[in-house]
């Protein structure tokens, strides 16, 4: 301790012996128990130091005698939860697609986890609510391109469409303008053909018997004869009100000349098997699912 | 009028301690009315307290039989015949008022009768001195033996060591009691025997154990005067009509010794009835002198008054020189006017009606609310969705509340756009036009409703829509609206 000699006659205290301008600071020590505190801090944190992890290193840091880490524990806590889910998860892995929208506890979780990982996986794409995009289907609607019923749903999530998977939907629409297959006044005459199909006002002075025509000589093969679709090949209904890509001309023109071919990814193997099954569930309860 | 003081010339009281030191009271045993009805009620009280968990109430297969009880895990509330669910929490709103109000009727009344007899603190802590009389004597055995603190003897000692454990036993038990009241009660007492229960039910009883010990035992009076808000509530509460127990300076003053005043009496001089005996004082469990006037410590327990009474009949004097009264009163009587008593004002008329008109609305609420009912959520996104022929749909998250005790098939119709069919994810109905589905007993559920309806392209954009549930058995109807949209 320093000895304060130094004495304020004004107010009878000592000085610290600092002086600025004339002005002295006075000697005002700290409690005894705040110092106190404040070297059992020090000490403290010395004690964490060696406890915890505390100081960087060139590659790493210290781990401290604890080992302790956050993301550990997080870990621990991700075990836990699938420990918890694990039951659950294998009663939903079981239970065959039909028998849990028939079970009011299965279809809540897996409505519950189908949510969740489409909302992780599918939303980027699909939307969060699985309304979709241009060319990206809308889920919610009765409109299936590779099919609606709960086994077709799994199947397209297992194995996707043209996603380079061996058991995946293949089948393509063909760039009839870019191939030189159709001419622009044929490719405008069929866009108009088709859009009189689902009962869409055509062009002015458009030849109805040519574009049926064209239609009949390239189409029917996979949008069969009357414009159904064809949900093996993953070809579009072309009578009914959803598109897409979009109704107007302009856009069936392009699609008629480009050709589309939309990627859908497999998730088998990168989900596990009932989670899958309870992504089909949910889409399938969304509303449109046959 | 006062000269200014120099600051200088101010007088601090620097030496005097931070806080005043506890003065230990210590109760004398007393007998007469107002003893016998704080007998009763604390009987009654810790009786009701006690005991109403292990009362049975028989509401069927699966659900708990226990009368009283407060199932946190389910989040039910159960009082006899009547079931809570979380979302009605507002019946404890109205329970509260209504017991604010008869606090404040009683009050107007009849002082604070609920400090006096029906508060807690004071019911265990009379408890608590019972005991303590009854082991180490009254009064002046008790001051005695506290005073030759210093030479411990075996005897004192096994006294003190039986006085707190039997405190110690009614701490245990009062916490003890409480858990019993959130899990059923025999199977719990049967746990905590044998140490089975689970580790939430010892510690609260352990940190009741310590309450009721801490403040039955140790702090008694001191919560009255300087923990509790409600003495200085109360002050505002009251009005001159109201009876509070009262010493009556009218007939005490001017106090004087016995022998004096038959002396005064008869050269034809005044003499008070108060002959000074400090009984009153004596009997005080918070220690006061009811002679100097309503105060903030008293109580009203009115055991000066049964004090008084006791001495007052043994000379032979009229009693109730201390009873319930007020100013009014004694100002009356010595204007030579006889008292009034005014029970019936507009303070205590109002206070009735109040409670009255609570509780009407109360039981009006709790008679005709709804066993069955219905919320209902849009989806959001998407809000709607069109389908390939054109039609629209919109999906609602229906959430159904049965609150009865058996399972009920509920009918689903909706009321909106012109030929709306409507279906429930999961459920094949035979009535294809009005799912039906069966809800299970004093639960929720909640189904996916896809509401379909053919609707022109420039149909409106939103049209109300109306979910009715209909129990087919009773005949029950709820409903809930929302909207139906158009993309």
């Amino acid at each position: 301790m320093t000895e304060h000699s130094d004495f304020d006659q004004i107010s009878g205290r000592t000085t610290t012996g600092h002086e600025w301008d004339g002005i002295k600071e006075l000697n005002t020590p700290l409690p005894r128990w705040w110092v106190i505190t404040f070297y059992l801090c020090i000490v403290w944190a010395f004690g964490y130091w060696i406890v915890y992890p505390a100081w960087p290193l060139v590659s790493g840091y210290t781990s401290g005698v604890l080992h302790y880490s956050s993301r550990a524990d997080l870990a621990v806590e991700l075990a836990n939860l699938e420990k918890i889910r694990g039951d659950k998860m294998v009663a939903l892995g079981a239970a065959s697609l039909a028998d849990i929208e028939k079970d009011p506890a299965l279809l809540a979780l897996a409505r519950a986890r189908g949510k969740t990982v489409f909302g992780d996986n599918c939303a980027p794409c699909h939307g969060s609510g699985a309304a979709g995009a241009k060319g990206f289907p809308n889920l919610n609607d009765d409109d299936w391109l590779w099919g609606g019923t709960l086994e077709q749903i799994m199947q397209t999530i297992q194995f996707g469409a043209r996603s380079g998977h061996a058991k995946s939907h293949e089948g393509q629409m063909l760039a009839f303008g870019k191939d030189g297959t159709l001419k622009k006044e044929e490719i405008v005459t069929v866009a108009n053909y088709v859009r009189s199909l689902s009962g869409l006002p055509t062009r002015p002075g458009y030849d109805a018997a040519a574009g049926a025509k064209i239609f009949a000589d390239n189409c029917t093969v996979c949008h069969g004869d009357a414009g159904k679709g064809n949900q093996e090949v993953g070809a579009p209904n072309l009578t009914d009100k959803i598109w897409l890509y979009g109704s107007d001309e302009a856009t069936i023109i392009e699609t008629v000349t480009n050709g589309r071919a939309g990627v859908m990814p497999a998730w088998v193997g990168r989900l596990d098997p009932s989670t899958i099954k309870a992504m089909a569930v949910y889409v399938h309860s969304l509303g449109g699912g046959k | 009028m006062n000269k200014p003081v120099l600051p200088t010339e101010m007088e601090y009281d620097d030496n005097g301690p931070l806080y005043v030191a506890q003065k230990k009271v210590y109760p004398q045993s007393v007998s007469g009315t107002f003893r016998r009805i704080k007998w009763g009620l604390m009987a009654f009280c810790l009786g009701v307290y006690y005991l109403l968990p292990f009362v049975r109430w028989n509401r069927g297969l699966g659900a708990p039989s226990q009368a009283v009880l407060i199932d946190l895990p389910n989040s039910r509330f159960y009082f006899f015949f009547i079931e809570l669910w979380p979302q009605e929490v507002y019946y404890f709103t109205g329970l509260l008022i209504v017991a604010a109000l008869t606090l404040f009727l009683m009050n107007s009344m009849g002082g604070r009768i609920w400090c006096g007899y029906l508060c807690p603190q004071t019911v265990w802590t009379d408890l608590f001195y019972a005991v303590e009389r009854l082991i180490e004597g009254d009064r002046r055995e008790r001051m005695r033996k506290d005073a030759a603190r210093g030479t411990l003897k075996l005897e004192r000692f096994a006294e003190i060591t039986l006085k707190h454990s039997i405190w110690l036993m009614i701490a245990w038990w009062t916490g003890g009691a409480w858990v019993l009241y959130f899990n059923d009660a025999p199977t719990l007492v049967k746990q905590l025997v044998t140490f089975q229960a689970p580790m939430l039910a010892y510690i609260w009883i352990g940190i009741l154990t310590a309450t009721t010990y801490v403040l039955a035992g140790f702090l008694r009076e001191q919560v009255c005067v300087y923990m509790c808000p409600w003495p200085r509530i109360q002050a505002a509460l009251t009005d001159e009509w109201a009876l509070n127990v009262t010493y009556k300076y009218d007939r005490g003053e001017k106090r004087t010794s016995l022998k004096k005043a038959i002396e005064l009496r008869a050269h034809g001089e005044t003499a008070g009835d108060c002959i000074d005996c400090y009984q009153c004082v004596a009997v005080c469990p918070t220690g006061i002198d009811i002679r100097n006037g309503p105060q903030l410590d008293c109580i009203q327990c009115g055991l000066c008054i049964d004090a008084c009474d006791t001495v007052m009949k043994k000379i032979g004097r009229e009693t109730r020189l201390i009873g319930y009264d007020n100013d009014i009163n004694i100002h009356r009587r010595q204007a030579g006017k006889p008292p009034v008593y005014r029970l019936v004002r507009p303070r205590t008329i109002v206070y009735s009606a109040m409670i009255a008109a609570v509780g009407a609305v109360m039981l009006y609420a709790m008679l005709t609310r709804s066993l069955l009912d219905v919320n209902v959520l849009h989806d959001r996104n998407p809000v709607a969705v069109r389908l390939s022929d054109g039609s629209v749909r919109n999906a609602f998250t229906v959430r159904l509340l049965n609150k009865r005790g058996f399972d009920r098939v509920i009918a689903i119709d909706v009321d909106g756009p012109a030929n709306v069919t409507v279906h429930v994810v999961g459920v094949d109905s035979v009535t294809p036009d009005r799912p039906m589905i069966i809800l299970a007993r004093d639960t929720t559920t909640e189904l996916r409703v896809l509401v379909t309806a053919p609707l022109e392209e420039n149909a409106e954009k939103s049209i109300p829509v109306k979910f009715r549930v209909t129990d087919i058995g009773l005949g029950e109807v709820a409903s809930a609206t929302d909207h139906f949209v158009t993309p």
